[in-house]
């Protein structure tokens, strides 16, 4: 007898694996993103580092509201926080959380310790000194002749010597934390080497921070540290951590973007030409290149302290959350046909940096080091150009922070 | 036009600062937001609703007189 053929029910599947995978186009964000957007904006998905189901949101509004919610909680040591990074829980308990992992009130005190220190004009100020430094590597790569490798020649050197720069690192210390900064984009080196380089880092930080408390200097943790002598609002850790925060924060973002944005000028000749024929547009088109890149698309997490309701559905308090800024970043409903680099539109309104009172206090030291080096790369090197074809460049589709491992250039 | 802002908002991102410095500025002491021309003439509006579009926690708005 043929009994009725029935398949057997298919098993829930699990949410998919997260990060999401880009497509073959590597400036662009996943292309799930825009299906998500348009027909499942707020969905689950299986953390791929640690198994753990977690929401993520993709529209610019619902980004915006996770990321500006008080119901939303940064602290990493909430069990439902959506860590991506692989931390024991060991290590995690007695882990000092940077700023970027704490709520206010703790979180308000140490971000206006250091936001005066980060100030426009302070950050304007830093012009001259990132001139310099971009002059100099510009007329070492000159010498050199092409190919080279744009990421160790340029885009490491430069931030890595501003955050020197700016936290008042000289002398032979200056060549340590250049080869630090050289590791962390050195895939051949083995967890061990990380960790140690990371140990080696974290000491060399301790050390600073207890000889500017000493002896302070003209640099913004000196300032952050002498203010704090009269104050006492924040512990030798504390001060630590914020010094932390800066080099993380500081560098490898920087570089990622200067790799990332030179492919995407050289990928649009004509927008390029136009910028080189008139600088005044640089400052548009970097905010631009922010929207379009979004290097940092999967890093903005929350865990939800009340049940909150995003466009009908209900997270509950102690569930995880990622808000996609580079998902919203490429939303229709806030861009004009998001997924063309423009660098005449208004890109205002991005979310590349994050949203509400943890938004990256170092946004205005990038536009300031990015104007420097983009003009002075394309005015110095105007035939420049890629050395190898888009397709067979080393992108870091394993980061967090996404980037290029190396960038072979020439002229 | 007149800009109205919230200090106890701001978080001092100082993307109004940069942008429109002739306009914003930031404290000293605190980072956070001055307004040096409470109003602009109207030839600055689009520039202002734009950069407090950007503000990331919406302490700038822009009212009419």
């Amino acid at each position: 007898m043929t009994a009725e053929v029935t398949t057997a029910p298919s098993a829930v599947e699990a949410p998919p694996a997260f990060p999401l995978s880009r497509s073959k186009c590597p400036l662009s964000p996943p292309p799930e993103y825009a299906r998500l957007r348009e027909e499942q904006s707020v969905s689950k998905v299986t953390l791929r580092v640690s198994g753990k189901q977690v929401w993520i949101v993709t529209r610019h509004d619902q980004v915006r509201q996770v990321l500006g919610s008080p119901d939303m909680s940064s602290n990493w040591k909430l069990p439902g926080y959506p860590l991506q990074v692989p931390l024991p829980p060991e290590v995690l308990e007695t882990l000092e959380l940077p700023l970027v992992a704490m709520d206010p009130p703790d979180h308000t005190v140490r971000r206006r310790a250091l936001i005066p220190e980060l100030t426009a004009k302070r950050m304007q100020a830093l012009r001259p000194r990132i001139q310099e430094v971009t002059d100099q590597h510009i007329t070492a790569m000159l010498a050199k002749g092409g190919p080279v490798d744009l990421i160790q020649e340029l885009a490491v050197p430069v931030p890595s010597l501003v955050f020197c720069e700016l936290i008042g690192v000289s002398g032979e210390n200056v060549g340590f934390f250049r080869r630090y900064a050289e590791q962390m984009v050195n895939r051949d080196i083995t967890p061990e080497e990380m960790g140690a380089a990371q140990y080696e880092m974290e000491m060399h930080l301790q050390g600073l921070v207890a000889a500017k408390t000493e002896n302070p200097g003209d640099d913004v943790l000196s300032r952050v540290i002498a203010k704090n002598n009269e104050t006492g609002e924040l512990e030798h850790n504390d001060l630590v951590a914020l010094a932390r925060m800066l080099l993380f924060g500081g560098f490898d973002t920087t570089a990622n973007i200067i790799g990332l944005g030179t492919v995407a000028l050289l990928q649009n000749p004509e927008q390029l030409a136009q910028v080189k024929a008139d600088p005044s547009l640089m400052p548009k088109a970097i905010e631009e290149l922010f929207r379009y890149l979004s290097i940092s698309d999967s890093a903005t997490a929350r865990v939800a302290t009340k049940d909150i309701e995003i466009d009908g559905v209900l997270i509950r308090a102690g569930e995880g959350i990622i808000a996609l800024n580079g998902s919203a970043n490429r939303d229709d409903r806030f861009f004009d046909n998001p997924d063309a680099l423009d660098i005449h539109r208004e890109a205002k309104g991005h979310l590349a940096f994050g949203h509400g009172n943890h938004q990256c206090p170092g946004a205005n030291l990038v536009r300031v080091e990015l104007d420097v080096v983009f003009t002075t790369l394309f005015s110095r090197i105007p035939t420049l150009r890629l050395a190898a074809p888009v397709e067979e460049l080393e992108f870091k589709h394993d980061q967090l922070i996404y980037g290029l491992y190396s960038l072979p250039v020439t002229w | 036009m007149r800009i109205r802002y919230d200090r106890e908002r701001c978080v001092g991102s100082g993307a109004c600062a940069f942008t429109l410095p002739d306009i914003f500025d930031q404290d000293e002491d605190d980072g956070r937001v001055l307004v040096l021309v409470e109003r602009p003439g109207s030839e600055r509006r689009k520039a202002v609703e734009d950069v407090a579009a950007s503000c990331p926690v919406f302490a700038l708005t822009v009212e009419d007189d």
